[in-house]
């Protein structure tokens, strides 16, 4: 992990938040949780109004016209930003990988280069593993889902999980923990008994913990769909007892502050 | 069965699989996890990452100087007494080799496992002529037996179980219902033995072809390559042009890779490299030995300046091994020879890209092939590619078009983009309801996902209002 720059040196970074139109609309508190997670360790912190799409629906289904427009469109919004960070791997992936050939200019390139995930941007930039958080994870059960985009367009692998540890979470190793959840935007509708199939194998093999987190919004709402008609499949499949509830699928922005403060703390 | 006859049935097919058999995805997922924790044991003994950038250069190079590679090939395989066929088309490979088989009177041929054979459906076409023909790779032969294509381009049968293989064999040989394996393996070694003796020609396909010295390379486990391109009077292998490797001593790195690759050893059990017929004196050996170079394809994808990069590819399957979309299924939901991520980006260049559809939709993209590919073909990025490639053909569904336009036109206007985001929870998804086609797709076999109560951009609107200009921006307020 990279030497923690910004933080340590006393300048506060200026921080864009690109919510992703995603976690806006299904993660809101996680969002406003990402925020307060930053603030904490001396961020500014500003919200471009203009935001919308990152365009990877667009970009991931072959409609490369229309990714380049809402490229186009998040550049503009972002170019004065020092620093866009984002509570979403595979958005920021989109940003970091493929701006630059979309786009075709030095500025959407630039923009890629200081585009971070949320826990990708605590650690090398703020370098929050090494203890500024909280320990109000102090107990906590939590297994990682390793979105792959965060995995294997950004490296982000080791930076979740040593900020979860930093706020005094165990974090129980999953068999598959690395493996697709089977979302893939658009996937998951056109072909949905593979993409079922997909979250099934990783919810076959969860172990027994408080919380299930993932920096990907898109994955939570994938694997939390399924354990939730899984669960209800069990009930009225005859089985003797009362199934247990399995775990929430909680953002690991939200997992963060909690660890900040313990739970129920303020929201900006 | 449940095999689809096309790609075009993908979605069905691999639906009716996951439904209907499913002991397959248990098969599927148990076979290719234990390969690719093979080929992780194996790439772990090796400065792996040096290899794969030695591969990745030398298959470009081939291929960026293909034309000289073949002249200089097929200059070499005739001065060793081969003779040397070309085949632009499935159906002229499979006329070449009938065309042989003919004017030899060959009643029967014997077949190493060769995927180009299937992709050219060579076996169909050579029945067609009244030719008995046996595959005699242990897998290939359980499928033959049972009338299935392959679904693993390494493992041909990897998709049945060995309670699949003791029923089989309890069938046709009368061998006892809980028969160890290496019963099942012996029985069929015996079937086997008689095919070869009777055999008059056997085909293979190549793993690659040394261009300076004409040299032919097999890799395999078995034994059954050795046998069916010696002891048969006529040897004809078929060998896709991108096959090539510059030099002798090539193979052995790439013979290595491949086998790391494909099965986690670090060589197969048995490498034959064929020069050519029996020479006088030489006691075993084919008298004529014929090499087919086939396009089919291949020169098009070549001068593909996007895709061209898929022709490195070394068919050795772990790119199946590690998808978790492939892990689902196993091959047969993809409705031709090659499946998995490699055959999603072959589909378009062999088949044609409306024949492929919807394969190149058939991948979540989460770009665990491309960590595990030897020789670094981008195939997530090649996905995406044919994907744009479909829309611009017109291949994809009008509505998603249409949708993915309204999407980004509402994109380039915040407010509108605003509004429109706040509809999201009175979407009828979140009552399980069904009013669009892609929202029963979900809440099909998953929960409706829960939209925020209210979003988080309106939220820090109306929290810290619209003040500024270009932004909002948080203030010190609640620290």
């Amino acid at each position: 992990m990279s030497a923690p720059s910004a933080f340590h040196a006393g300048a506060a970074p200026r921080v864009a938040l690109f919510a992703t139109c995603l976690a806006d609309r299904f993660f809101a508190d996680a969002c406003a949780d990402a925020v307060r997670v930053l603030r904490h360790l001396g961020v500014e912190v500003e919200v471009p109004v203009g935001q919308t799409c990152c365009g990877q629906p667009a970009h991931s289904t072959g409609n490369r016209e229309e990714a380049v427009r809402m490229a186009r469109h998040t550049l503009a919004t972002f170019a004065d930003a020092d620093h866009v960070v984002l509570p979403s791997g595979s958005c920021a992936g989109m940003l970091r990988r493929f701006y630059g050939e979309l786009l075709g200019t030095p500025a959407a390139a630039a923009l890629g280069a200081r585009t971070w995930e949320l826990a990708q941007f605590l650690v090398h930039i703020l370098g929050a593993a090494a203890g500024p958080l909280g320990t109000g994870l102090a107990g906590r059960r939590v297994a990682y889902h390793h979105g792959c985009h965060a995995l294997r367009e950004l490296g982000v692998h080791d930076e979740p999980l040593a900020l979860l540890r930093a706020c005094g979470a165990d974090v129980v190793p999953w068999d598959g923990d690395t493996e697709c959840c089977g979302f893939g935007g658009l996937f998951s509708t056109r072909f949905p008994e593979v993409s079922v199939g997909m979250a099934d194998r990783k919810l076959d093999v969860l172990p027994d913990v408080d919380a299930v987190t993932s920096s990907d919004g898109g994955c939570l709402l994938q694997l939390a769909g399924r354990a939730l008609r899984r669960g209800r499949e069990q009930r009225t499949g005859g089985a003797r007892g009362a199934p247990r509830p399995g775990p929430p699928f909680v953002h690991l922005a939200t997992l963060l502050r909690e660890g900040l403060e313990g739970a129920g703390g303020p929201r900006p | 069965m449940s095999f689809a006859d096309s790609p075009s049935e993908y979605a069905a097919a691999s639906a009716r699989i996951l439904r209907d058999e499913p002991t397959m995805r248990t098969a599927v997922t148990g076979a290719a996890r234990s390969k690719d924790d093979r080929r992780r044991a194996a790439w772990s003994q090796i400065d792996i990452e040096a290899w794969r950038d030695w591969a990745r250069d030398l298959k470009s190079h081939v291929l960026t100087h293909l034309d000289r590679y073949l002249e200089e090939a097929e200059r070499r395989l005739i001065e060793n007494g081969v003779r040397v066929h070309w085949a632009e088309t499935a159906e002229q490979a499979c006329a070449v080799v009938a065309s042989v088989a003919v004017v030899h009177r060959v009643r029967r041929v014997v077949k190493a496992k060769s995927m180009l054979t299937e992709e050219i459906g060579l076996n169909a076409h050579l029945e067609t002529h009244g030719i008995e023909v046996r595959e005699t790779d242990l897998g290939e032969y359980i499928i033959q037996l049972l009338g299935e294509p392959p679904s693993h381009i390494v493992g041909p049968s990897l998709h049945r179980s060995l309670d699949d293989c003791r029923r089989l064999f309890h069938e046709r040989f009368g061998t006892p219902l809980d028969a160890a394996p290496e019963i099942l393996a012996a029985t069929a070694r015996r079937v086997l033995r008689d095919d070869f003796l009777q055999a008059d020609l056997g085909v293979s396909g190549a793993n690659f072809l040394a261009a300076d010295t004409g040299t032919v390379a097999l890799i395999e486990n078995e034994g059954n390559i050795r046998i069916s391109t010696s002891l048969p009077r006529i040897h004809v292998a078929l060998v896709g042009i991108e096959k090539l490797v510059p030099e002798l001593e090539d193979l052995a790195g790439m013979i290595q890779l491949t086998a790391r690759s494909a099965t986690g050893q670090p060589i197969g059990n048995y490498v034959s490299l064929i020069q050519g017929p029996r020479r006088p004196g030489e006691p075993d050996g084919p008298d004529e030995v014929h090499v087919v170079f086939v396009d089919n394809g291949r020169s098009a994808l070549l001068a593909d300046e996007h895709a061209w990069e898929t022709l490195r590819c070394v068919r050795c399957g772990a790119c199946l091994n590690i998808c978790p979309v492939y892990r689902q299924t196993g091959g047969h939901a993809y409705g031709w020879a090659y499946s998995g991520p490699i055959g999603a980006i072959l589909a378009p260049a062999i088949l044609g890209l409306e024949e492929s559809m919807p394969l190149p939709f058939a991948s979540s993209l989460c770009g665990a092939c491309a960590e595990v590919c030897p020789v670094r073909i981008p195939i997530p990025e090649l996905l995406v590619y044919w994907r744009e490639r479909a829309v611009a053909a017109d291949l994809t569904p009008p509505m998603e078009r249409l949708a993915m336009k309204a999407y980004a036109n509402l994109a380039e206007r915040p407010a509108a983009f605003g509004a429109a985001s706040d509809l999201v929870r009175f979407l009828p998804i979140v009552k399980g309801g069904r009013a669009l086609p892609v929202l029963g797709s979900w809440t099909g076999a998953r929960g409706a996902p829960e939209p925020s109560t209210e979003r988080f951009l309106r939220k820090w609107e109306q929290t810290y209002g619209a003040a500024h200009e270009s932004s909002v921006r948080g203030k010190e307020e609640g620290q």
